[in-house]
Parts: structure tokens; sequence; C-alpha cells
């Protein structure tokens, strides 16, 4: 049998990004050893990327502010299917959570009178993401780095995890392997955390890293985790579109909330078209509105008008711009124009300075100066773990999600900012409710020996075939089958055609050979990265095939309208006997003083 | 940085392949499409000729750190080294960064860092400190905070890299974070004894080819490294400072 090492721990996190950061320090801080997984270095996870800010109620340059309305935002935006507990958390407790941000170290930009400043985004009704410049996330990963190493975490880098065990039930612990040498590493822990992040590498145009392939949402769904939600993949309105080296980058729609216009060829300011019916009165109706709210918003001065139509939810920008351009008023490249070189050029270098750099070295573009090309991007997921909203519990006993790993959140659509203020409330969450179960707990449970050869040999297999495929070419195969017939809108014979295409993918990754050693082997790892990416994305084509709407980031050319009559429920996945059993999953009900949060008429739409 | 040629249809990249015990130049022709940087052309290499080439990268936009290299022998970022910036019919070189052990390929161990990182005191808010303070009070320190920890400049340091002085120098990426901290409006941590005795900033000589390579743009020799040497020298050696930290009850520096 493979010689593996083992390590030992009460509390296990899976993931070194802002949800797995916030949640190791948090067990630590509860008493418990931790230990912390990360497949990249220290500091490198998804969140340092992460640039227009963390949404939370401070109400520092919109005092109207406050939870109520970030929660009834968070809700609409995700067209209901949140969890309604979740929603309110989140809302409630992120104001703390930046403050406490802050006080670990953050240098957050700051308003005239010297308190953290907030900028408008989409979907956000006031001015409610806490930022530092369009370089928000790196600030939170570094001082969320530093606050964990100084505390005692014990850090596991390039170490990617390709198994969960349990016994009896219950969690045992977990198998990877360290990519510098190929070796293998069990550890066994009395609770698990998983903060794994996204799926965006299946598809074949994302703002993702390779490190964004399911393995927390795969992971789960093996130990018998049920996933909700899965149809709900983010399509990013702004990724770069030109030139190809660059096609998926995203832009921060940071650029929208400092004054960005989008335009299609004609030079038509489309977005006017596309605000939802019952949604126009948030938004300016005229030219002259938005143009005095953004006046406004230069000044950090309160307004009565309202923002602009730039401002509307990412699900509903990203299909207007997918719209123009099948409609033949597309960009040369196919995407819309996003200016903001009408500001002063001082102002656009300040506000969104790696935006001016990324243009400028990337594309050769001065957007100080020219209006940017952009289009969708996958971006974010929405569905994932299910988890207990109070604990981030999963349905087995000893695992917690937490980040974009976990789901309930943000039901539909995610508005922005709301993800980087989600990290560090459920992070906590789940990192105080592990660290409790593992002292619940007198001792790891015993891994049986066996379980850990079937995995090992299973992952040493490709080295031994011959003639086999290259994992990559299975990898681009899925990139393209996922962006061309599960991507931004989906009918149901693409999505028959899908799960059937997977099946014959499935085959072939199962027949992939790898060369070279065990030592930092890419092709190798990206092996297993496939097959979890080929489970999500099985789970996505088929949670979509059954929700028969078009709803927030799902939208079905075959339903295009929602259907609340007979859609008002989460789909849900989970394993039996070996295969992937779909169901749905009753709301749960909203209790009546934050129901009457939404039968009060707002007081935009009184005037 | 706009591209000083016209896109090639093709480029030839020789990249160093191989492990701490032996390692060569290989030469790869790779197709080359408009706005490819160098972390393209490696991962065509990856999956079209070489499946098992090391190399690291998370976000392929200069925001992680990541994918440090040294590109026809200038330490940069290979995702934002664009193919049309180099002469069309010359090779372009790749190698790992030298300064650290190779573990493979373009891959290198760089957890040195991380031990250096852990030896700086924290963050510390002044008790009873007022949480609000003016952009300008941050403007500063919040330059230093850019840093994507990409240790290129520790690459080229010539302390580090010549002189291998990595057991009593920090090195220009920690004089930053250490910069960032010391001039954080409400940070009551003392690191100057530290500077001095530990991370050895006195070694530093300001030659500034760290501040050539940073792809952030940090002014580290100027912003950074230079105030603190004055702070450093103004403990040390000033006498009155010292005696006026004696009778504030200051411990002296390094105990
Ligand atoms: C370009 C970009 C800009 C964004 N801007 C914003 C913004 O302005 N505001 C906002 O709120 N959100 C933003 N987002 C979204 C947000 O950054 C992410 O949703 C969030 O950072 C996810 O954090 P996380 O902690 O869940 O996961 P991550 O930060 O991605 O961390 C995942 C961790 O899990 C580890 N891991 C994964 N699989 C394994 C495994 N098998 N074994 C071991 N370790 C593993 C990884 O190595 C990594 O450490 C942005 C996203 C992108 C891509
Ligand atoms: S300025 Fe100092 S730290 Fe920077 S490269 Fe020169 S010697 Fe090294
Ligand atoms: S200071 Fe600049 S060169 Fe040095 S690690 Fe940070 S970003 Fe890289
Ligand atoms: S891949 Fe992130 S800096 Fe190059």
């Amino acid at each position: 049998m493979e010689k593996y090492e083992t390590r030992e721990h009460d509390v296990l996190v899976v993931g070194a990004g802002g949800a797995g950061l916030r949640a190791a320090i948090e067990a630590s801080a509860q008493g418990a050893s931790v230990g912390l997984v990360t497949k990249s270095l220290l500091g490198k996870a998804h969140t340092v990327m992460a640039e227009g800010g963390i949404a939370a109620a401070l109400g520092h340059v919109d005092t109207q502010d406050g939870w109520e309305t970030h929660f009834q935002d968070t809700m609409k935006g995700g067209s209901f299917l949140n969890h309604w507990r979740m929603a309110q958390i989140h809302a409630q407790e992120a104001p703390d959570r930046v403050r406490e941000l802050e006080q670990w170290g953050a240098l957050f930009d700051r308003t005239p009178d010297g308190r953290i400043l907030q900028r408008a985004f989409g979907g956000h009704k006031w001015k409610r993401l806490a930022h530092v410049g369009d370089r928000t996330g790196l600030e939170m990963i570094r001082t969320l780095q530093d606050r964990g190493v100084h505390q005692g975490l014990e850090v596991y880098m390039e170490c990617t995890l390709t198994k969960l065990f349990v016994v009896g039930g219950r969690i045992a612990g977990a198998l990877g392997y360290w990519r510098e040498s190929g070796r293998f590493v069990v550890f066994r822990a009395k609770s698990i955390v998983l903060a794994t992040g996204g799926i965006g590498k299946s598809y074949s145009i994302t703002s993702n890293s390779w490190e964004y392939t399911g393995d927390g949402q795969a992971l789960a769904y093996e130990a018998g985790a049920e996933l909700i939600d899965m149809e709900f993949v983010q399509f990013h309105p702004t990724g770069m579109v030109w030139p190809p080296g660059v096609q998926g980058i995203l832009v921060t729609e940071g650029v929208r909330g400092e004054g960005g216009i989008l335009r299609n060829s004609a030079g038509e300011r489309f977005m006017w078209k596309y605000l939802p019916e019952n949604r126009r009165h948030e938004y300016a109706e005229s030219e002259d509105e938005a143009r005095r709210w953004l006046e406004a918003s230069v000044a950090g001065k309160q307004t009565d008008a309202r923002r602009p139509p730039e401002l509307s939810t990412r699900d509903n920008v990203a299909r207007a711009i997918y719209t123009e351009n099948r409609e033949g008023r597309g960009t040369p490249h196919g995407g819309a124009f996003l200016d903001i070189s009408y500001l002063p050029a001082e102002r656009v270098k300040r506000k969104l300075p790696s935006m001016y750099h990324q243009f400028l070295e990337l594309a050769d573009v001065d957007i100080t100066k020219q209006a940017m090309e952009v289009g969708p991007t996958t971006h974010y997921m929405m569905g994932g773990i299910r988890v207990d909203p109070d604990t981030a519990a999963s349905n087995v006993p000893g695992l917690y999600a937490a980040g974009e790993a976990a789901a309930g959140l943000h039901g539909a659509n995610r508005l922005g900012g709301n993800s980087l203020s989600d990290l560090l409330v459920f992070g906590r969450r789940a990192g105080a409710a592990a660290a409790a179960y593992a002292t619940s707990i007198t001792a790891t449970l015993h891994i049986a020996d066996d379980e850990i050869e079937a995995e090992t040999r299973d992952l040493l297999a490709p080295f031994g075939r011959s003639g086999g495929e290259s994992p990559f070419e299975v990898h681009r195969a899925l990139q393209v089958l996922m962006q061309a017939q599960v991507g931004i809108f989906r009918t149901a014979s693409d999505l028959e055609a899908a799960v059937e295409a997977l099946a014959g993918l499935n085959a072939r990754a199962a027949r992939v050979a790898v060369e070279g050693s065990r030592l930092f082997n890419p092709g190798w790892h990206l092996v297993r990265d496939l097959r979890n990416m080929l489970m999500v994305s099985e789970a996505i084509a088929r949670s979509a095939a059954l929700r028969r709407e078009s709803r927030g980031a799902h939208s079905r050319l075959d339903y295009p309208n929602l259907d609340p009559a007979s859609s008002e429920f989460n789909t849900c996945i989970v394993r039996e006997h070996g295969a992937m059993k779909l169901t749905t999953l009753p709301l749960a009900p909203m209790p009546a003083d934050l129901k009457a949060l939404f039968e009060a008429k707002s007081p935009v739409a009184q005037s | 940085m706009s591209g000083e040629h016209p896109t090639p249809s093709e480029a030839v990249l020789r990249v160093q392949r191989g492990d701490a015990t032996e390692s060569k130049l290989v030469e790869y022709r790779v197709p080359v499409e408009p706005g490819m940087v160098v972390l393209d052309a490696i991962h065509w290499i990856q999956a079209h000729r070489a499946p098992d080439l090391a190399v690291r990268w998370n976000c392929k936009a200069a925001k992680c750190g990541s994918c440090s290299a040294e590109v026809n022998g200038r330490p940069a970022l290979m995702c934002k080294s664009r193919m049309d910036h180099f002469k069309p019919d010359a090779p372009i070189e790749v190698r790992p960064m030298k300064t650290f052990p190779i573990i493979k390929d373009l891959v290198t161990d760089v957890s040195w860092n991380y031990e250096v990182n852990k030896r700086i005191a924290p963050f510390q808010p002044r008790a009873g400190a007022e949480w609000r303070w003016k952009q300008s009070d941050v403007d500063r320190a919040q330059e230093f905070r850019k840093c994507i920890e990409c240790f290129l400049c520790q690459d080229v340091c010539h302390v580090l890299r010549q002189h291998e002085m990595k057991h009593q120098f920090a090195g220009p990426r920690f004089f930053v974070r250490i910069a960032g901290l010391e001039m954080h409006p409400i940070d009551a941590g003392d690191r100057i004894g530290h500077l001095r005795d530990h991370a050895g900033l006195g070694l530093c000589n300001i030659t500034k080819c760290c501040s050539d390579v940073c792809p952030e743009g940090i002014h580290i020799t100027d912003n950074a490294i230079i105030p603190l040497k004055e702070r450093v020298v103004d403990r040390h050696y000033d006498p009155l400072r010292w005696v006026w930290d004696r009778i504030r009850g200051v411990p002296a520096a390094g105990a």
C-alpha cells in the first residue's frame, strides 16, 4: 500500500480564502486545534481578486441605510429563493464583521468625516460597499492571513484534498496530496469546514482561477451532503472580451458604481429598456436624474435622485448585453461599450486604479480616454452545499460549509459585494459551530486502511494507463459544452443533450492518461479536478432542466417568465446508490415581521 | 506597456524544465493570438505538448502574484508579459526565480518568505484609539498594502540573490509590509528594533532594483525603506530621543 503521513486536528478547514480564513480564526479562538488546507500558496485564493467591495449597511454615506433594506435588496436580488434566515443574519451581522476587519488592521477608503467610505453597486438601494480602491479582496485576505498566522493556525499550503471520510455517518477526516511531491496525507479531524469556493472552470469564458473546479461541492456530495440550487450560475455582465488573450477577465462592477455607462454600437444607452417593470421606480427615469445621482455620488453627498439603470442586477445586465448582440447591436467583438472616460481622468485613476492598469497593459485601452469593450463571463456559483442558516452545518454530522461553496444566502442571483460579507459572516459562524461540535466529541474516528488505499489507488491510476487522452483535452471539451449548452440562455433540448454529452465526457475522463512524475504535475492534478467539474456540471444541467421558468441567473428560452405558481422551491441533489437524485425542497416560510418589510411600500415608490 | 511589435503568428519559447538535481532549456513553438501573454503560451504548452510542465498561477490578471518568473532575464509576472512586447524573431526565455530553491520547472520554494512574515510583530491598535482618520492619513500606508506578494523584489535584491543572506535579511517585501504597519494611523506595535537587529535593514544599500521590478509600482526604496531607515536612525542614534524615551518609559529597542 502507498505510504502516507497523518495529521490530526480538532477542526480541519479546507480553503484559505476569506471564508476559510475567517472560519479558522474563529475555531482557533474557541480553543480548537485547527488545520487550514489550501490548493495554492497562502494569500492567493480567489478572494484576493475581489475588487469592488464588501456590502454592509453601515450607513456612512447614505444614512437611511439599515439591515432591513440590505435584507430586502438581497431577497429581491435572489428572486426570493434565498433562505430568509441567512439573508437576515447576513444583513444584521455584516457591519460588525467589517468593523472587526478594520480593527484587525484593514485600511478602507474614508469618507470626508473620516469613516469607512461606501460605494454604489448593482441591486443595492443605497451606497453600501465598503472598499479599498478596487482591491478590496486583497485587503481582506491579507488582513485575515496575518491575523491567522499570529493565532497559531497550522497552514498546509499547496495541498489538495480529494476525499472526505465518513465513519458511522459522521465525519472522520480527509485525504489529500501535496502538489509539490505528489505524496499523500491523511487528516484526522472531528469536524471539517468546506470553504473551497466556486466552479467557474467548467466554462470556457470565466473570471475564475484554476482552483474553481467545484471540489467542495463534489467532496460534500460524495460524502452524502445535499446540494441545492445548482442551476444558478452567475454570469457577470462585464468581463473583458478583447483581445482574445484576456477574454473573461473581470471588469469590476465598481466601474458602473462609479458612473460607467453602457452603450451599444449605435451609441444608445440601452439599459433603460431592460429595467424590469416592477423595479423601474427604483432607477432614474432620465439622463438628467442619472447625472444628478452621479454628481452627488462624486461629491459624497446624499441625493433624492435615483441610481442609473446600469446599476440593475447582474442577471439583468448580462442578459441585456447578450440580447443587444443577438439583435445586431453589439460591439465589434460581441460585447457592449462601457464608458467612464467622460469623468475626470484623475478620479478614474484614483477610484479604479487596477482597472485602469488592466486595460492599459492587457488591451492597450486607456479607460480615461476610451470606452471599454465588455461582455458576460462566468463568475459566481449561487448553488452549493445546503447548510443550516445559524450554524453552517450540512446534513452530514461534523461537516460544515461556508463562502461560495455553500448555498442559501443568495438565492437565484447574488448582489455584488454580498460575497465578501458572506465569507466573514458565515465563515465565522461555521468556525464557531465546527469548534463547538469538535469539543462535544471525545476522539477522532478510526479510518479503515482499505478506504484510504482505495482512494490512493484511484488517484494513481492515470499514471499506469497508456494511450489515453490528455486531461486537458477532456477539460476543453467540457468547457465548450457548458458554455454553449448550459450557459446564459438554456432550453430543454440543450440541457438534455448536455446531460447525455456529460456521460460521454465522464467515460473519457475515466480513461485519461498522464505522463511524467508525481512531482508538481499539473496534468495529473487536472485529472482529479476534472472529476469534480464533471460532477458539478451534471448537477447544474440536471437542476436547470428541472426549473421550468426564468428566474435570476437562470434563463430559459422555452420558459421565459417567472413562474411563482409552481416554482417557489429550491432544487436539491443528493447521492443515492451512486447516482444523482434530484428533488425539490419547499422554501422555508418567512416570519410575519420580515414579510411585512416587503408589503410596506418603499418610500421611493410613494413619491 | 503596449505592444511594441505586431502580433506574430507563432513564437518560440525556451522554458527551463527540470528539478533541483537537473534542469535544461526546452524549446517549444507556440501559436500566438492578439493580447496573448507569456502565461497563455505556457498554458498552451501544457495543454498540447507537456502536460506535466509545472507553473503557478491563479488570477491571470496581475492580482494574485503567483506567476512570477524571469522572462528574458527580467523578473516579471508571466500574466502581465505581453507576447508582442518581445522581438518577434528571437526566442523568449522563461526561467524560474533564481533566488529561491527550485521545486520543478517554473515553480520555486518560496516558503522562507512566510517564515519571515511570521516574525513581524502584528498590527496592534493603540488603546482607546478613535477609529476615524482622513483619507490623507492612510494614502501612504495604502500604497504598501497594494503588495500582491509576488516576491519579485525578493528575487531581484542582490542581498538575497547574490549574497544569500536570507538568515539575516528580511528583504524588500517585508520592509514594505513593516512600513504598512508602521504608517497605520493607530498602530502601536514596535518593529524598529526588529528592523535593525533581525530584519537586516542596514544591509540594504538602496540600489532601487526592487522598486524597478515591482508590478504594483510600489516605491519600495523611496517610500518604505528610506523612511524606515530614518526611523531606525532616530531611535538608535539620536541621544535626545533616547533620553526622552527613557523618561517616557519606552523600552530600549530590540529588547
Ligand atoms: C475577479 C473577481 C472579482 C470579485 N469581486 C468581488 C467583490 O468586489 N465583492 C464581492 O463580494 N465578491 C467579489 N467576487 C466574488 C468573491 O471574490 C468570491 O466569491 C469569494 O472570494 C469566494 O471566497 P471563498 O472563501 O468562498 O473561496 P476562495 O477565496 O476562492 O477560496 C477557496 C479556497 O479553497 C481552496 N481549495 C479549493 N479546493 C480545494 C481542495 N480540494 N483542497 C484544498 N483546498 C482547496 C483554494 O485553494 C482556496 O484557498 C469576485 C470574484 C472574482 C473572481
Ligand atoms: S534597494 Fe535595498 S532592498 Fe531594494 S534591491 Fe536594493 S538592496 Fe535590495
Ligand atoms: S513589494 Fe512589489 S515586487 Fe515586492 S512582493 Fe510586493 S508586489 Fe511584489
Ligand atoms: S496569475 Fe495572478 S499575478 Fe499572474
